[in-house]
């Protein structure tokens, strides 16, 4: 694990990267991370995230840049400049239910090929997907989703990298950080190692690679 | 009564001690207002946290602690919060006792159809397919028309959101119960008849008997 700077970190992150950005509706969104993202005119990026907030706010700005060339979400129903995009073909918008999309990211993190799940069989979900049947029911096969970077944002880190997230600012953030080629993190706070307790641990520390130092 | 608090507080008195609940955004959100005070429930805002309370106060708002249309709540001592992975578990493992959601259609059988309309809406679909595929009851909070057209229909042609039907049907005019997969006149509404709630239904209504009166 290595601390860096903003500028550091994002600069590892290259045109048209594949990136899985923490955050529910932007609460846990690493938002300095995007506005960094902006200030380095990133393009052509593919964004997985559960939605993509509103204009103004996390991916929102993004996506009003025209940084983003697709999106994989579960819901981009409060960010009007997404949809409007997206059905003027401007940019590659894939729609995810929401349990199945955090179920293929951890697939990805965890070593899985995939997972088997009863969501979404018998609607348009289900087009173009192998469908099994375990002990006499429907499942569909959902191929894990991976990614080149895995962009966190914890409440509280440690300079081992050890993360704690705090209450809904949670969310994808513990899945995307198993999930990232590269996991860069985000924190509100640093501490000395030894000051979070083993058992408050959510993300352990061999997982991150680069720390943004607080400046 | 206004139509949205009528279908509130009838489906308010679905809801039990002890429960596992998930409100979707809109009408069903306003149904925690209206659970009796010696009921507890669990409600459980689907970004992660079960124990979600009332709007918080003003200047008392909490960044890192929102529902799931990222909007300011509270949590109730008791509550604890989880990742994501974690709360489709909950949802799609049969661990959510009542889910209660928003509706564009629901069909005869009790198809639902609630989250895109081909080329002009397309929000997404969120956790409303997770929420109806594994709830152990699925009800549904909607006005009984939209711009004087049923949206209890006789077959969705909107994309529907899960193969599995819904329980029930709430509306300001009737509850609709889909036993035996058919559309059934439960109750109606107070001062509403059953003649009125067919004339204002597209799909066929089963009625036995008497059809008694909601409470609320």
């Amino acid at each position: 694990m290595h601390t860096t700077t903003l500028h550091d970190a994002v600069a590892r992150i290259p045109d048209g990267a594949r990136l899985m950005i923490g955050g529910f509706m932007g609460v846990g969104t690493p938002e300095g991370l995007v506005d960094e993202l902006l200030r380095q005119d990133k393009r052509g990026l593919t964004v997985i995230a559960n939605d993509t907030a509103v204009p103004g706010i996390g991916i929102g700005k993004l996506v009003t840049a025209g940084a983003v060339r697709k999106v994989i979400a579960s819901h981009i129903g409060l960010n009007p400049e997404t949809q409007k995009k997206m059905l003027a073909g401007t940019m590659d918008v894939e729609l995810i239910p929401q349990g199945t999309l955090i179920e293929r990211i951890r697939a990805a993190g965890f070593g899985l090929g995939g997972i088997l799940t009863p969501t979404g069989v018998g609607t348009v979900v289900e087009e173009g997907k192998q469908k099994l049947t375990v002990d006499g029911r429907d499942f569909l096969l959902e191929t894990a989703l991976h990614a080149d970077f895995a962009l966190v944002q914890a409440f509280v880190a440690d300079y081992l990298g050890n993360l704690v997230y705090a209450l809904t600012a949670r969310n994808f953030n513990p899945v995307i950080a198993m999930a990232g080629s590269t996991v860069i993190v985000e924190a509100e706070h640093i501490v000395p190692v030894g000051m979070i307790s083993p058992d408050q641990v959510m993300t352990p520390a061999p997982i991150v690679d680069y720390l943004i130092a607080r400046t | 009564m206004d139509a949205q608090v009528l279908i509130a507080k009838r489906i308010a008195r679905e809801l039990r001690d002890g429960m596992l609940v998930n409100l979707g955004i809109g009408i069903p959100t306003l149904v925690s207002n209206y659970v009796a005070p010696d009921v507890r429930i669990f409600f459980q805002s689907e970004n992660g946290l079960i124990g979600t309370g009332p709007i918080p106060a003003e200047g008392l708002a909490q960044a890192r602690l929102t529902d799931a249309a990222g909007r300011p709540v509270t949590a109730i001592p008791g509550a604890c919060t989880f990742d994501s992975a974690m709360s489709f578990g909950l949802i799609r493992g049969g661990h959510v006792d009542v889910t209660v959601l928003g509706a564009l259609q629901v069909d005869a059988q009790g198809k639902l159809a609630n989250w895109m309309i081909p080329g002009k809406m397309v929000p997404g679909m969120g956790g409303a397919m997770d929420l109806v595929t594994g709830a152990k009851r699925v009800v549904i909070a909607m006005q009984h028309t939209a711009k004087g057209k049923s949206k209890i229909v006789k077959r969705c042609d909107l994309p529907l959101t899960s193969a599995r039907s819904v329980d029930l049907v709430v509306t300001e005019l009737a509850v609709i119960a889909f036993e035996n997969g058919r559309a059934t006149l439960v109750e109606t509404a107070p001062g509403v008849s059953v003649q009125q709630v067919r004339e204002a239904t597209e799909a066929e209504l089963l009625v036995r008997g008497d059809v008694p009166t909601m409470q609320l």
